[in-house]
């Protein structure tokens, strides 16, 4: 059996179905979503602002829970299994201040496998092992909101890797970071051999990480393909204010593009 | 909704005649209609009675849901037990005493405990109807507009909008902790009572210097653009002369009611 065969027969990590929520003040953000993710598949989330890409990965560990269903692993997210599932599905939100409430890094990235119930020596070691993965070791003592926006994000991610999730859902995880740090951020995401989820407007880092990609618009999935097919197409993402990403490097059609700025 | 936005933030939009009304002439009308009841003698049910009759109607032209309103007016009940001593300590006929202590409520303290009681119930509806129809912006408008000094407007401006800093910044601290308070199948979660103590304390003082930090920067962006002490409002509409003269005649009632029950 092939090993493509065994992922399809195991429980997809995860089953949202007919998924909806609104807003106190009656924004509709998600409108009917059904998403099938399998274990090890590495899913882009693309969408304008607004779109509720955001509002979906919140629905995941039940930050907000709307009507619709939601399975993590093969499991129903419920009040019972709330705390369970957050143990299975890590949430990276786009502002790292939204993340962080310790006064120290490495308490931070130590609370949740203390939460868990980890022996104190391996809480230790997960801690350590998750700073040394996005490369903040030597800032462990230091106050995460005093660090600068990058390391922050590292941080961030840190106290989400050391839970040990298999998936993981990150909300715009390149946003605002410099060249070189989102450079590391791709290689780290590249290294990491668990479920990915990611919300973005970076088409470069989902071509070169992603192999599939969800378009959310207005609360509703409109296009779920394979990445390549989705973030060359002009058309389906212009329609919805995105910008495709131009070919580069030898098939680039040249043609094509001198036609489209002629255009423009 | 924030943690801030629940217990700070009073204002509950509806179309109706109090929500278009002016903060200038609500502000001072409430707070005058206040004194009005706080000025009733004790035992004056009559006349407490008859001031009641507005807030009523009020509450009805509002348009508020009325188990709201009711539920919001049981602020008032703390201070109550600040007014409890006043049935022993005013001399009277006892009526009871309790027992043990030898403590005797008397007539007399309990009817000036029951006016109080009404009157202070009366004044929060009164309160709460104005701060459910008057965004709180208005209000500040209303406050300036009375000539109150720009510095005590300025404070109430700040806590309100500092409230809602913290508030926020509270709510996404304890998301934050919720999220990765997670269960590992077959181990215990949850770690001692003193390590989850000691995590909600340093919440407490990281958001302490978070707020700070938030509070500096929201400062330095209100300076860059020219802020100088003074909150400013776009300019004031002219005064409804309706909304004024039914202001003045529901003052006019209440000074009647006093003069027919002092005579």
């Amino acid at each position: 059996m092939t090993a493509d065969a065994e992922r399809a027969e195991a429980v997809p990590a995860l089953e949202l179905s007919a998924l909806r929520f609104s807003y106190p003040d009656g924004t509709e953000a998600l409108r009917g979503v059904d998403l099938r993710i399998e274990q090890g598949e590495k899913v882009a989330l693309l969408g304008p602002n607004g779109a509720g890409k955001s509002t979906l990965l919140l629905q995941l560990p039940g930050v907000l829970r709307g009507s619709g269903t939601i399975r993590v692993l093969g499991e129903v997210l419920t009040d019972r299994t709330v705390k369970a599932i957050r143990s299975r599905v890590g949430l990276l939100f786009s502002n790292p201040d939204d993340q962080l409430f310790s006064p120290t890094v490495l308490e931070d990235v130590a609370y949740g496998p203390l939460y868990m119930g980890f022996p104190p020596d391996e809480v230790l070691a997960r801690a350590r092992r998750a700073l040394a993965e996005v490369g903040m070791e030597a800032f462990e003592a230091r106050t995460p909101h005093h660090l600068s926006l990058g390391q922050k994000k590292r941080v961030a991610i840190a106290s989400v890797l050391s839970m040990g999730t298999p998936i993981l859902a990150f909300d715009e995880p390149s946003a605002s970071l410099d060249t070189a740090s989102r450079r590391e951020l791709i290689q780290l995401l590249a290294s990491l051999d668990r479920t990915l989820l990611i919300s973005t407007h970076d088409l470069a880092l989902v071509r070169d990480l992603l192999p599939r990609s969800v378009l959310l618009v207005e609360g509703q999935v409109v296009a779920d393909r394979r990445t390549a097919d989705l973030i060359y197409d002009a058309d389906l993402l212009e329609a919805h204010g995105l910008e495709p990403l131009e070919f580069r490097g030898a098939e680039a059609p040249q043609t094509a593009v001198g036609e489209s700025t002629a255009a423009r | 909704m924030t943690l801030a936005a629940v217990f700070v933030e009073h204002y509950r939009h509806a179309e109706s005649v109090l929500h278009r009304a002016d903060a200038r002439v609500k502000l001072p009308t409430a707070v005058l209609y206040i004194l009005a009841i706080s000025l009733a003698r004790p035992g004056a049910w009559l006349t407490l009675g008859f001031l009641a009759v507005p807030i009523a109607a009020g509450i009805g032209l509002s348009r508020l849901p009325v188990t709201g309103v009711l539920g919001r007016s049981m602020l008032a009940l703390p201070f109550v037990l600040a007014a409890v001593p006043i049935a022993f300590t005013t001399p009277g006929t006892p009526l009871v005493v309790v027992p043990l202590v030898g403590w005797d409520v008397s007539d007399a303290g309990l009817v000036r405990l029951g006016s109080i009681l009404v009157e202070s119930w009366l004044s929060v509806l009164v309160g709460v109807l104005l701060t459910s129809t008057t965004p709180p912006s208005e209000l500040l408008r209303g406050l300036r507009a009375l000539r109150l000094p720009r510095l005590l407007v300025a404070t109430v401006f700040f806590t309100y909008r500092y409230l809602h800093v913290v508030g926020a910044e509270g709510a996404r601290m304890i998301t934050a902790r919720d999220l990765r308070s997670a269960e590992w199948p077959g181990q215990r979660s949850g770690g001692s009572i003193r390590w989850r103590a000691r995590v909600v304390g340093h919440m407490a003082g990281s958001l302490f210097t978070r707020s700070m930090d938030r509070g500096e920067r929201i400062y330095a962006a209100m300076q860059a653009r020219g802020y100088d002490g003074e909150p400013r409002f776009l300019a004031n509409p002219p005064l409804r002369t309706l909304e004024v003269v039914a202001a003045g005649a529901l003052l006019t009632f209440a000074v009647a009611l006093h003069l027919v029950e002092r005579l």
